[in-house]
């Protein structure tokens, strides 16, 4: 069998493992079945990883990058398809990758530029709530407003780039600690934005095509109206994981890790440190900001209590145990952590404790997350045919 | 403005003041020592509050009826228990990430704070409800015009700032506090001296922990209501006031304590919802961190290339 075959068979492989693996975990119902598959994720995570096996998927999908993503998206939504009656289902899947795409944006200021954002949930929630008014009071047309989600956020960020361009390490985390609670605050004393109840949002209307009516696929065969959305967010997730990782394999991101790993040999080696953190802060922002826009008009309803303080340590908790910096990583642990606490019902009331715990236990025995970032191949190998 | 209503404004910022400025020297001492955020911080206070109630009922199941011996003891009790568990706390969530990036440290503590709200929101007897604590302090008060002076408000101002105090001259005129000091400055150097560094740690954190219980237990007596949810915010701001005044600097801190309790209360007095004052204050936070980076009383450290 020749290279390229064998590579295209280990990327089915792997996506279609995956596949397999969500679509048990969105399905099943009973606790104990919950809790093994939850266990048996992450134990085939680990054992993937000491096997080489991950590494060496990865290294196939990095020579059919195309394939390897279509695949995988083409297996999201078959998946999507195969749970097309389910609402409840589908939102969970259409809210993983909604959050997804936020936290890839936090990847790249944290993970690649190596700001950390505490106020993630407050960049998500400056989308949800520009998506919010400009639904309601404009007539602009709902794909721009997912557009307008994402500058509105990144330009209300832009009021914390001198703080956070002055201070480092625990000084910086207070900025955007303290502009987390701040917007949570103003939210809820603000009676334009509609103060603690929130606001509703209307459902998102793309050319005369409705997001809440019912699918029809075919003849008798109809899906929930989830099923939009899920296309929708698992596009822009999928969107967004392609800029991210061509981002860090470009020279802007050989730049992100310089000023990263440090900032004083960054500096002297000519690198424009405070260029290269803005950008990075900027974009993470719009990220979340469009994830929050196309969130809110899902939703059909917002409230400050969606923007806690804790939901941005959510956010920052995904983006550790995943494995800083790498988006794939990312992913995984957005589908574990926002899809496990709904699932096990039964602990529902222990659930946060549970989760608390077990952020805790990861981060004492493998403080570099579930997949851990790879390093940068610095001379990319061609593909040999 | 009535003198008497600006005197009562300022008597109620001092008194917040100093509840920040409790927590923010257990901060200030953390990082002064380890260069970590211990997060739970907020939640110790927390936890200090519900211990302190615990056993103030304890003790009165017991026959204990004196008020000032029951609140003796109820203290000493929850300041007790702190220490041990900020003594727990650093010796097994935080040395063992010493290697790891120090924001691993910060989301470990954070992640510990959830669940200590939720240990006592679910594990507490009716814990999810917010508990009245018990007025224990003599509540004679001094009215002159709008201002009125509350005794129990002054005895709480008086051991606050004292507690304060008494960790400051043990970190500076105690054989403990030198050891203290030297570990701050530099654990390599002190170890060679034969200061056991992670003896210390342990101590410290108990130290700022047994004082985080009495800002609990001070704010228990003030509101006269604890809940499990209280001690985020206590943590945020006391966080935001020993960063605002420098960390590592008790001076620091407890200047920052009390500019929070200085931009709360002008906020509340400024707007005509006095609910932006969270919002005012965290906002003036930012900007004084871009305005002074490192804090008000800045580190004395060059950075080591």
């Amino acid at each position: 069998m020749s290279e390229s075959a064998k590579s295209m068979l280990l990327i089915v492989f792997g996506v279609a493992t995956c596949a397999v693996a969500g679509l048990l975990f969105l399905e099943v119902e009973a606790q104990w079945k919950v809790t093994a598959l939850a266990l048996g994720i992450v134990a085939a995570m680990l054992v993937m990883q000491k096997t080489g096996m991950r590494a060496r998927i990865e290294e196939a999908s990095a020579r059919h990058r195309t394939f390897a993503l279509s695949l995988a998206v083409a297996a999201v939504l078959a998946v999507a398809g195969a749970l097309r009656e389910s609402h409840f289902a589908l939102l969970m899947l259409a809210t993983v990758a909604l959050y997804a795409t936020a936290c890839l944006g936090l990847t790249i200021q944290f993970g690649y530029a190596g700001i950390a954002n505490f106020a993630g949930a407050a960049f998500f929630g400056i989308g949800c709530y520009s998506a919010a008014i400009l639904t309601t009071r404009t007539p602009l047309p709902h794909l721009l407003v997912i557009f307008a989600g994402g500058v509105a956020a990144a330009l209300i960020g832009s009021v914390l780039i001198l703080p956070i361009l002055r201070t480092r390490g625990h000084y910086a985390a207070l900025i955007t600690i303290a502009f987390g609670i701040l917007f949570k605050t103003f939210l809820e004393v603000n009676d334009t934005l509609g103060g603690p109840q929130g606001l509703k949002v209307p459902g998102l209307k793309i050319l005369g095509w409705s997001f809440n009516d019912p699918v029809r696929l075919a003849e008798g065969v109809e899906a929930s109206f989830y099923l939009n959305y899920v296309v929708l967010a698992v596009l822009l997730a999928a969107s967004a994981y392609v800029v991210v990782k061509r981002l860090e394999r470009s020279w802007i991101g050989l730049n992100f890790d310089a000023v990263r790993l440090d900032e004083t040999a960054a500096a002297v080696s000519g690198i424009d440190i405070a260029r290269w953190k803005i950008l990075a802060f900027v974009f993470g922002n719009f990220l979340a900001g469009m994830a929050g826009a196309v969130y809110a008009m899902m939703s059909g309803f917002i409230a400050p209590n969606n923007f806690t303080f804790g939901d941005s340590l959510i956010l920052v908790s995904i983006v550790i145990l995943g494995g800083l910096g790498n988006p794939l990583g990312v992913i995984l642990a957005a589908l574990l952590l926002l899809v496990l606490p709904e699932k096990l019902q039964v602990i529902q009331e222990y659930r946060f404790l549970l989760y608390a715990l077990l952020v805790i236990l990861i981060l004492l025995f493998r403080p570099e997350g579930l997949l851990p970032r790879r390093l940068r191949e610095y001379f990319p190998r061609r593909v040999r045919e | 403005m009535d003198p008497g209503l600006i005197g009562q404004y300022i008597l109620n910022g001092l008194m917040l003041g100093v509840i920040y400025a409790m927590v923010a020297v257990g901060f200030t001492l953390f990082f002064g020592v380890l260069d970590v955020i211990k997060f739970s911080h907020g939640d110790v206070v927390m936890v200090g509050a519900f211990v302190a109630l615990a056993a103030l009922f304890g003790l009165q199941a017991v026959g204990v009826t004196s008020p000032s011996i029951l609140l003796l003891l109820a203290t000493a009790a929850a300041a007790l228990a702190m220490a041990v568990l900020g003594a727990l706390i650093a010796r097994f969530l935080v040395l063992p990430l010493r290697q790891a990036p120090p924001l691993n440290t910060l989301l470990i503590t954070l992640m510990l704070g959830l669940a200590l709200r939720e240990a006592i929101r679910l594990f507490y007897p009716n814990g999810s409800n917010p508990k009245p604590f018990p007025r224990l302090l003599p509540t004679d008060s001094y009215t002159f015009g709008a201002f009125s002076l509350r005794l129990d408000s002054l005895l709480l101002l008086v051991t606050g700032l004292l507690a304060i105090v008494i960790i400051h001259v043990v970190i500076n005129r105690t054989r403990l506090g030198l050891a203290i000091r030297a570990v701050a400055q530099d654990p390599e150097t002190a170890r060679v001296m034969g200061v056991n560094f992670e003896r210390i740690v342990m101590i410290t954190f108990g130290l700022g922990s047994a004082l985080a219980a009495l800002a609990g237990v001070t704010n228990g007596l003030y509101y006269n209501e604890i809940n499990f949810g209280m001690g985020l915010l206590l943590g945020v701001i006391g966080f935001s006031a020993a960063v605002v005044g420098g960390l590592g600097n008790i001076y620091g801190a407890i200047l920052g304590g009390f500019l929070f309790a200085a931009l709360q209360t002008v906020g509340a007095v400024w707007f005509s919802v006095p609910a932006y004052k969270d919002v005012f204050a965290f906002a003036a936070v930012i900007v004084l961190m871009a305005w002074k980076p490192t804090g008000l009383i800045a580190e004395k450290s060059a950075e080591r290339v």
